[in-house]
């Protein structure tokens, strides 16, 4: 060992460095992880990326056309989105939207690791903002394991108490930004506070109040080793090739302490008795800064949500300390090793991934083009498929049913059309629809025999309606008439 | 088990297997147990709120309830019940305006009729299909219903009458009263009809001595006149001059049959049945449906097809 007094410290802080890593142990759940906060740049796009949540608290207020422009009205079983209507009729297009977004997280999880975990994830954002509003009432990890090991004072409990409120506060507006997707935002502000709402209203508020406050204010980490299913699935995603933050252990290893009053850019400052050591000065930073308390170092683990916290900490003790940056980095098992990268071109799940991605999303978007006003749909009565009437001609049932997707009640007019000539009977009424609702009818084609040509002939039914604006909206259907064998 | 204890101090049942592996007294964790006292109190609630526990024999001797009453007061038949007086109340404003309404009426009427037209199924299924089929196509002996041949008129107010009172042909057996040149004569005739040529002459004379126009109508169409309401005057007689045939299959050999044994004669072996049951009428055996249902199947078979 240096004598401790023998010079001035190379190393700005060096000290405190080592005081802040003191505590620290492998995270069983056992106690409350306290993580250091480091500005840096993995934490900037951090904040970036989590700003994406700012649509959820404010998305709600967007108004098209007079109304929200994104509502899930789940009552009346119609979604509008930007002035489109989406019917559960469409709802193929939700599971497009579903397997895109599936398929979306399969491919950053296989380029990047589970960057979904660590930048994108309600869970760490939400803790993200927990911890900080923490940080802010009840100071540094340290500070917050003393205040946590102190008897009851009033200060403690009030810091306490205000944290407490402040995360059920976040909690609540979670709960509410939610529901004003489904009631409408301002709706919601009149009849949640006048106490008209429903019970759904309150019962689901009051369900993300306290699921938020519990998941992101106590369980915190735990949620993603114990609870979430997504961390497993993610988790055995990876392959070598995926960037995941990574500790260079060829460079790192032998790892040791940094000694006050060695240079740190010389052999000096080797642990007595070490023959070569790597740049990892143990100073443990990286686990201080985990907001799930692993060691990276350990390599690519369970609790790792590859939020990239460490490499943060790392580069600011690499600059300190006079080592290149990027001891822990984003980098693929392969790199480590010295294997090189592979191109991501060249690999087979990225094109696979990739055309599954963009099949689901020419779907959704040959969905949202032919979107419809009204649509048509037509059953064949089966029992009897066909009848003979008393002059010899054949009678087929036809139950057409037309669904109304305008925003306002409509007049539908139905024409049958076939190669032959046929006599129908029940259209010559004019069909009225509610908006959202489905209107059957029943009709009725019959067919000379003479004109039988064959067991079964092709048949043309159209509806046609002019909206409230004047366009004409229309939607055809082929069905089949069934005549007996000869 | 040793008799010493050789771990003394510590938190152990004093059983030892192999020197050193030992039960220990730990508690259950705090949550399991405050889980465990939960369930039974849940238990107990759940016993008090609702029947659970077997009924004591004299309680059973009097109101054969097996179980005890919970304080809520709740029984499986009675939610029944209320499930039922719900779908009740929701079918009431349509069954009212239904019951207000001729048949006519709530046929102009499409929200009305499409109603009518779904509450109907299930009670065509229960009373009808059996012999007339799941969509009314008829089975051999009985008539198609989605076709637009009736015998006994095919309007609203004469499928309602038909469905109430029932019908039952008759037509007298010919086997001792016709000879056989005479039989085939007729059941060319008929056959010669259906197929829309003009009958022979002896088929005519035939058809216009023997009887058969009194029942059949002078065009042989089944019908005998038409009265003022343009419903048809038939006594359920077959039409002749149509291509569908009463007894399936048609042709030559079935209307022979017909004509030898004729519809629903008592002592005649092979005689035609054809009876349709009375389903209305109060107090009757076979009244099985009220006004209300009748109107509602008058409708629903009116819209099968055929209906005048």
């Amino acid at each position: 060992m240096t004598d401790p007094t023998s010079s001035a410290p190379v190393v700005d802080g060096l000290d405190d460095l080592y005081a802040e890593s003191e505590h620290w142990q492998v995270n069983d759940g056992g106690e409350t992880i306290h993580a250091k906060r480091l500005p840096g740049r993995w934490r900037r796009i951090k904040w970036w990326a989590a700003s994406v949540w700012l649509i959820f608290f404010l998305g709600p207020y967007v108004r098209w056309n007079g109304g929200q422009a994104v509502l899930f009205d789940i009552p009346n079983r119609q979604y509008h989105l930007f002035g489109a209507t989406v019917l559960p009729q469409d709802f193929w297009m939700l599971s497009l939207l579903l397997l895109f977004f599936a398929i979306l997280l399969a491919v950053a999880t296989a380029l990047a690791g589970r960057v979904y975990c660590g930048f994108f994830c309600f869970q760490t954002v939400w803790t993200d903002i927990f911890t900080l509003i923490e940080e802010w009432l009840e100071g540094n990890p340290r500070e917050r394991r003393l205040l946590e090991r102190a008897p009851w004072t009033p200060r403690k409990l009030g810091i306490k108490s205000v944290k407490h409120l402040l995360w059920m506060l976040i909690g609540f507006a979670t709960g509410w930004s939610f529901v004003a997707w489904f009631y409408g935002v301002f709706p919601l502000w009149r009849d949640f506070f006048t106490a008209q709402a429903n019970g759904a209203v309150y019962a689901f508020v009051a369900l993300f109040t306290v699921g938020t406050y519990v998941l992101a204010g106590w369980l915190r980490e735990q949620v993603c080793f114990w609870l979430c299913p997504y961390a497993r699935i993610q988790g055995v995603m990876l392959d070598r090739t995926t960037l995941v933050p990574a500790y260079d252990l060829l460079r790192g290893e032998p790892r040791g302490r940094l000694h006050k009053g060695a240079d740190a850019r010389s052999d000096a400052g080797l642990d007595a008795g070490a023959q070569k050591q790597g740049d990892c000065i143990d100073c443990n930073q990286c686990v201080a800064v985990c907001p799930t308390g692993i060691d990276i170092r350990a390599g690519q683990q369970e609790g790792c949500i590859t939020c990239a916290l460490c490499i943060d900490a790392c580069d600011q003790v690499m600059d300190k300390v006079n080592r290149p940056r990027g001891l822990i980095r984003y980098a693929s098992l392969d790199e480590i090793e010295g294997r090189g990268a592979k191109a991501l071109l060249k690999r087979v799940r990225v094109w696979v991934y990739f055309a599954i991605l963009a099949l689901s999303l020419v779907g959704i978007v040959y969905g949202f083009s032919t979107l419809t006003n009204i649509e048509l749909k037509v059953l064949h009565e089966r029992s009897p498929l066909f009848v003979q009437l008393s002059d010899g001609s054949i009678q087929n049932k036809y139950t057409l049913k037309v669904l109304n997707k305008a925003n306002d009640d409509l007049t539908a007019e139905v024409a049958v059309r076939a190669d032959v000539p046929i006599e129908v009977k029940g259209i010559e009424h004019r069909l009225r629809i509610k908006h959202g609702e489905v209107t059957p009818m029943i009709v009725f084609v019959r067919i000379e025999p003479e004109h039988l040509t064959g067991e079964t002939i092709p048949i043309f039914f159209s509806a046609r309606a002019t909206l409230a604006n004047g366009t004409e909206a229309t939607a055809e259907r082929e069905s089949a008439f069934f005549a007996e064998r000869r | 088990m040793a008799d010493e204890n050789p771990f003394p101090g510590e938190n152990n049942t004093g059983h030892f297997w192999d020197d050193n592996i030992r039960e220990l007294k730990n508690p259950p964790p705090r949550w399991w147990m405050i889980a465990f006292w939960l369930s039974i109190a849940w238990w107990v609630l759940y016993g008090l709120l609702y029947p659970m526990w077997p009924a004591p024999p004299w309680e059973t001797d009097k109101t054969d309830q097996e179980f005890t009453k919970g304080v809520l007061d709740w029984t499986s038949i009675k939610e029944f019940e209320q499930g039922m007086a719900q779908v009740d109340a929701v079918r009431a404003k349509y069954e009212d305006r239904i019951a207000q309404m001729s048949a006519e009426e709530i046929l102009a009427d499409p929200g009305l009729l499409q109603y009518t037209l779904a509450s109907s199924k299930v009670v065509f299924g229960d009373y009808c299909a059996a012999c007339h089929g799941s969509g009314g196509q008829g089975n051999p002996g009985y008539p198609v219903l989605a076709d637009n041949a009736w015998l006994w008129g095919g309007s609203l107010g004469k499928i309602a009458e038909t469905i109430t009172g029932g019908r039952k042909g008759n037509m007298i057996a010919h086997q001792n009263i016709l000879s056989k040149q005479e039989v085939d004569t007729l059941a060319q005739f008929a056959v010669d009809l259906s197929e829309g040529k003009e009958g022979s002459p002896e088929g005519w004379n035939l058809f216009n001595t023997k009887g058969c126009s009194g029942c059949h109508g002078p065009q042989a169409n089944g019908t005998l006149g038409t009265l003022p309401n343009g419903d048809p005057i038939t006594v359920g007689a077959a039409n002749l001059t149509d291509t569908l045939w009463r007894f399936r299959p048609g042709g030559f050999e079935s209307a022979k049959h017909t004509i030898l044994y004729g519809v629903n004669q008592s002592g005649v072996e092979q005689t035609r049945n054809a009876v349709m049951p009375r389903f209305g009428g109060a107090g009757s055996a076979e009244g099985r449906l009220d006004e209300q249902q009748i109107k509602k199947l008058a409708i629903y078979v009116h819209e099968l097809g055929g209906g005048q």
